[in-house]
């Protein structure tokens, strides 16, 4: 007996968004660090030339790893912040973690002409091709995959309906803030502009965006640290958000 | 080897038991689940286990804690490259949930899904032999919810995505069939002493 394909009887289960080909995720190539761009006082744009890249979709996230002279490797996932394009280059957005390793050596040793290896781009789950109507929200760090997207958007002219909530402690940490349009929503939680009040992201946040949902409905991207994934997502869900329309990615 | 320029690594000691391309996470115990942390009260947790099995059977709260329980005491690899040693998890062993349903010889591979709808996919041999648990505790506490409270597989000796959070059963079948990450790049096994990270590794 051959039992047929089986189908979880539960809600989430979504699939990825992308079909995933395995091309580049599992062939370590040498990317060239050719610039670096500073973002807010704790995080920097790091750019590399890799010739042989095979292209990724927003959302997508890479495998990147550093070699010592005594042979031993650290590797970490880091997300494309750059949109696809052809030009050979992608970008990573990388905060200086405390005591990081990795991201120790990007803020306080890399310069331009270093190399490093990476692979991918890995997992269609977090992808978004520029096809749905996409509600985007991040915090910190979180947001670089959502900055593809917004990217991608306005490289190709997408007309399908996009939104940001950016959340940072204060205008000064709020990372790509001189590239936010009309389609983003800063969202400051220790400091604000003068006139814009200070805290969380909240359901009233939410509630007009969820109000004027285009048809079929919003796909939203949550990505930020555990805690703030799990509160955007469970905000979502009690402002009417079906689960299985809420794609998370976690910094652990 | 590419040597890169100016990297020399934390000051490190060979750590026994840590896996190639992993570092020792330390106390941190990241949380990644890509779906929202459902709320899921104990009485209303079930784990079922069917599929090519002599009996299908489903187990309430209650009914799983009456079986004989078992604790892990190791180490757990997480596929994004952090180790966690010296990890305590309280639970039952698989084995004696697979012995009341009693696989048919045609059985090699289990679909794992959990409440929320998420699936992993693991060879029937990864799941036997005292290597797999439904685990209740950590560390002498009720499983937080974002680490997959009330209940979660734990199959320590391969990458912890396989470790299916608020676990809802498993479907016995005669083939292997990619599970929620295998079909967005992930490896079919994901074991981390062989570095099988994604598909093809």
């Amino acid at each position: 007996m051959t039992e047929t394909t089986f189908t979880p009887p539960t809600r989430f289960a979504i699939p990825g968004r992308i079909a995933v080909t395995h091309q580049g995720a599992n062939v370590w190539q040498t990317a060239t660090l050719t610039e670096i761009r500073r973002e807010t006082p704790r995080a920097a744009t790091f750019r590399f030339a890799v010739p042989a890249w095979v292209g990724h979709v927003p959302g997508q996230h890479l495998q990147l790893r550093l070699t010592a002279e005594d042979g031993y490797r650290a590797q970490r996932h880091y997300s494309l912040a750059s949109a696809p394009d052809d030009s050979g280059h992608i970008e990573l957005t990388l905060d200086h973690v405390e005591g990081g390793e990795v991201s120790g050596w990007f803020h306080g040793e890399a310069r331009p002409g270093d190399r490093v290896e990476v692979r991918g781009p890995v997992s269609g789950f977090f992808a978004w091709p520029g096809d749905r109507p996409a509600l985007l929200i991040g915090a910190g760090s979180g947001v670089v995959p959502l900055m593809s997207m917004v990217r991608h958007h306005r490289a190709r002219g997408l007309g399908v309906p996009l939104r940001l909530l950016v959340s940072a402690r204060s205008p000064e940490e709020l990372i790509y803030a001189r590239e936010y349009g009309a389609e983003t929503t800063p969202v400051f939680t220790r400091s604000a502009p003068p006139g814009t009040p200070v805290g969380r992201i909240a359901a009233a946040h939410l509630e007009p965006v969820l109000a004027e949902a285009p048809p079929g409905g919003w796909e939203a991207y949550v990505c930020g640290s555990n805690a703030f994934a799990e509160h955007a997502s469970r905000l979502l869900v009690a402002a009417g958000q079906p689960v299985d329309r809420i794609r998370i990615e976690r910094f652990g | 080897m590419n040597v890169t320029r100016g990297f020399t690594g934390r000051p490190r000691v060979h750590r026994p038991g840590l896996p190639p391309g992993q570092y020792d996470a330390g106390d941190d115990w990241p949380v990644l689940s890509a779906e929202v942390t459902p709320d899921l009260a104990p009485a209303d947790w079930t784990f079922r286990v069917d599929g090519l099995v002599e009996e299908p059977r489903t187990w309430n709260w209650e009914q799983a804690h009456a079986l004989p329980g078992s604790v892990y005491e190791g180490d757990i690899h997480c596929v994004t490259s952090w180790s966690k040693f010296g990890v305590r998890f309280g639970g039952v062993s698989l084995d004696a949930f697979l012995a009341a349903v009693r696989p048919l010889p045609t059985a090699t591979h289990a679909v794992a899904y959990s409440h929320t709808g998420y699936t992993t996919n693991l060879p029937l041999t990864d799941l036997t032999g005292g290597k797999a648990w439904i685990a209740f505790s950590h560390d002498g506490r009720p499983l937080a919810p974002e680490h997959g409270g009330p209940a979660r597989l734990l199959v320590p000796h391969l990458y912890f995505w396989k470790s299916a959070k608020w676990i809802a059963g498993l479907k016995l079948l005669d083939h292997d069939e990619p599970g929620f990450w295998e079909q967005n790049g992930y490896h079919a096994r994901g074991n981390p002493w062989e570095e099988q990270r994604y598909s093809g590794d």
